[in-house]
């Protein structure tokens, strides 16, 4: 893999860190399978690419696609609190209708951005190429929103959605308000995935409709990828770890994509990279049934 | 003895030789958005004209990456291609184009069938457009339908358009006709069909005022384009067509793409650049659609005659 092959990497993976983070408050903390992320996703960057290109600064522009993709997870929320609709069903609902939504907020499906200003143009002089430039800036967007993020999660407030997540029942034995946690849990959420799609809009040069597909599938692999590697019950490492399994699974799409050489063509690309993710997901596992049988002295 | 040593010698300065020749295989990098049997005729088509120009062998490399119709792949193949570092990256469709142009503004990259290269901001110009990206759009070529129009209807004065105004892609393209039409002194007389039960209607108001209709890739007027025809045989007036789909239900003729033919029109653009040609100085190429499609016995309906040229150069004649 060349320098500006892996830098590229890093890059995609620290923003799809933020979606993974996302992912991980609602599969994990609230207990609440949310797809709305593959409409939220490109929100964000629908949002903010169209705003841009109105002439709104940049850092505006994401703030606002940030709020509205925050709001798509407030829909999901509502219909699953105030209609009963089964989650899983009302965030397919909410995904479904944020594609028409993208597609009226761009007015035609592909939003440019290349030749626009963006959040990184203020950085653009200081000297630094735009290779480096672009992955420490999506670097600290990515760790600066997980810092944040276990910061709340160990305040009073994330406690309690802690345990909303974890036994509803007792949270609300305890006095907590279950509905409200989960309405700010999946704007939490969602916020961070648009936010996401932003970034990734202002640093690759456009929005597009169809950008949003299959952004719960990579972001849950990469919360997985994660938890697998550092078994650990300290909220930040685990959001941390939410960053390293987004970026091990960009490195593992990095790899299929160097594998022409075993005799892999380009459409096999997403075996390869299914198959890379499972091994490290099975490796760990692997390693302490090792470990297990070494300290029982390999009898059994 | 002597004969080993010069034979030596000579093996020697041959493999220097073939080294100093061997210098850097030449490497084009093509990238697609998703697998479609469009866009894979467009790489085939590109690798053919590289082929036939002396590029095949172990002096050339070429490469095809496909980002499974996710932006976000399209984004990293970009950066891999980048680090690459081939000679000409060519991208095809409007995701993969962006990704490639906006990575780099050193490496060749010649984008294929991307409708609106300007709206997409991948170049800040048609015509000599300076920097690394060039290429090939498929935008609708009005003059190319324009000057069909004109084989069948020599004397054509005003041309009849009926479209719906709620579609942007005929708006634009009539938009583009108005103007190509303006310069060649052909007066375009727009009638709107904002639902395909309204397509009747639009055609019938060109009666009397337009010497032929010309029926855009419009999704509404071509769902009711059985109408537009039988106004056009009833009233003798001959109906082209945007689409070559169009011609077997009733239009007279219509110039459309093979893609497999735009790859190879793509391919002449990267072979341009591989001889030393700068991206910057080549102008961004409209797509010339090459199948041709006619059908005489609705021309002899519509009172027309299929000139006998554009018979034979038809690609394919509805019987």
């Amino acid at each position: 893999m060349s320098t500006f092959a892996f830098l590229g990497t890093l890059e995609i993976g620290f923003i799809y860190g933020l979606v993974a983070i996302g992912v991980y408050l609602t599969f994990r903390i609230l207990d609440f399978p949310d797809l709305t992320v593959d409409g939220s996703f490109t929100l964000g960057a629908a949002v903010t690419a169209t705003l841009i290109v109105a002439g709104f600064n940049p850092y505006l522009a994401t703030l606002a696609g940030t709020i509205a993709a925050a709001c798509a997870g407030l829909v999901t929320a509502w219909l699953n609190l105030r209609f009963n609709i089964l989650h899983l069903l009302a965030s397919i609902l909410t995904m479904t209708a944020l594609y028409t939504i993208n597609l009226r907020v761009m007015g035609k499906p592909n939003v440019a951005l290349i030749m626009e200003p963006t959040m990184l143009t203020p950085f653009e002089d200081l000297g630094i190429p735009a290779m480096y430039m672009k992955v420490i800036f999506v670097a600290l967007c990515a760790l600066i929103g997980a810092l944040l993020v276990a910061w709340f999660l160990y305040t009073q407030y994330g406690l309690a959605m802690r345990a909303v997540g974890s036994n509803k029942r007792m949270a609300q034995a305890n006095g907590i308000v279950v509905t409200e946690k989960v309405y700010v849990g999946l704007a939490l959420s969602n916020g961070l995935v648009g936010l996401a799609g932003a970034l990734f809009a202002q640093t690759n040069g456009f929005a597009d409709s169809t950008m949003g597909i299959g952004t719960i599938v990579v972001g849950l692999a990469a919360v997985i990828i994660g938890e697998s590697l550092f078994a650990t019950r300290s909220m930040l490492i685990i959001v941390l770890s939410c960053i390293v399994g987004s970026i091990l699974y960009r490195i593992a799409v990095s790899i299929a994509l160097n594998a022409d050489f075993l005799g892999f063509q380009a459409s096999d690309l997403n075996l390869i990279t299914a198959v890379l993710v499972a091994l490290a997901l099975v490796f760990p596992k692997l390693r302490s049934d090792w470990k297990a049988k070494r300290a029982t002295g390999g009898e059994k | 003895m002597k004969l080993t040593s010069i034979f030596k010698s000579a093996m020697l300065s041959a493999a220097i030789f073939s080294c100093a020749l061997q210098a850097k295989p030449v490497y084009v990098a093509t990238t697609a958005i998703v697998e479609h049997p469009a866009l894979d005729a467009v790489r085939d088509g590109v690798k053919e004209v590289l082929n036939e120009n002396g590029y095949h062998g172990e002096q050339f490399k070429f490469t095809y990456e496909s980002a499974q119709g996710q932006p976000a792949i399209a984004a990293q193949i970009a950066r891999k291609l980048v680090g690459d570092q081939p000679d000409v990256i060519v991208a095809i469709a409007t995701p993969s184009a962006q990704a490639a142009a906006s990575v780099t503004k050193t490496i060749p990259v010649v984008f294929s069938v991307v409708t609106d290269p300007l709206g997409a901001k991948i170049v800040p110009s048609l015509s000599q457009p300076g920097g690394n990206v060039t290429g090939l759009s498929d935008m609708v070529n009005v003059k190319q339908h324009l000057a069909l129009v004109k084989e069948f209807v020599p004397g054509l004065k005003t041309l009849g358009v009926p479209y719906n105004p709620g579609e942007t892609n005929a708006v634009s393209i009539v938009k583009a006709l108005k103007a190509e039409a303006q310069l060649q002194g052909i007066s375009v007389i727009e009638s709107a069909a904002p639902k395909s039960s309204d397509v009747m209607i639009a055609s019938k108001q060109l009666v009397g005022k337009v010497d032929a209709i010309y029926c855009p890739t419009d999704n509404t007027i071509i769902s009711a384009f059985e109408s537009v025809v039988k106004v056009g045989i009833d009233a003798q007036i001959p109906v082209f067509a945007g689409d070559t789909g169009s011609v077997a239900r009733g239009a007279v003729a219509a110039v459309g793409y093979d893609y497999f033919d735009l790859g190879r029109q793509t391919g002449d653009i990267v072979v341009r650049i591989l001889k030393g040609e700068k991206p910057g100085s080549i102008d961004v190429k409209m797509a010339q659609g090459t199948d041709l499609f006619v059908n005489p016995a609705m021309a002899a309906k519509m009172g027309v005659q299929v000139p006998p040229a554009a018979l034979e150069r038809a690609t394919q004649i509805i019987k």
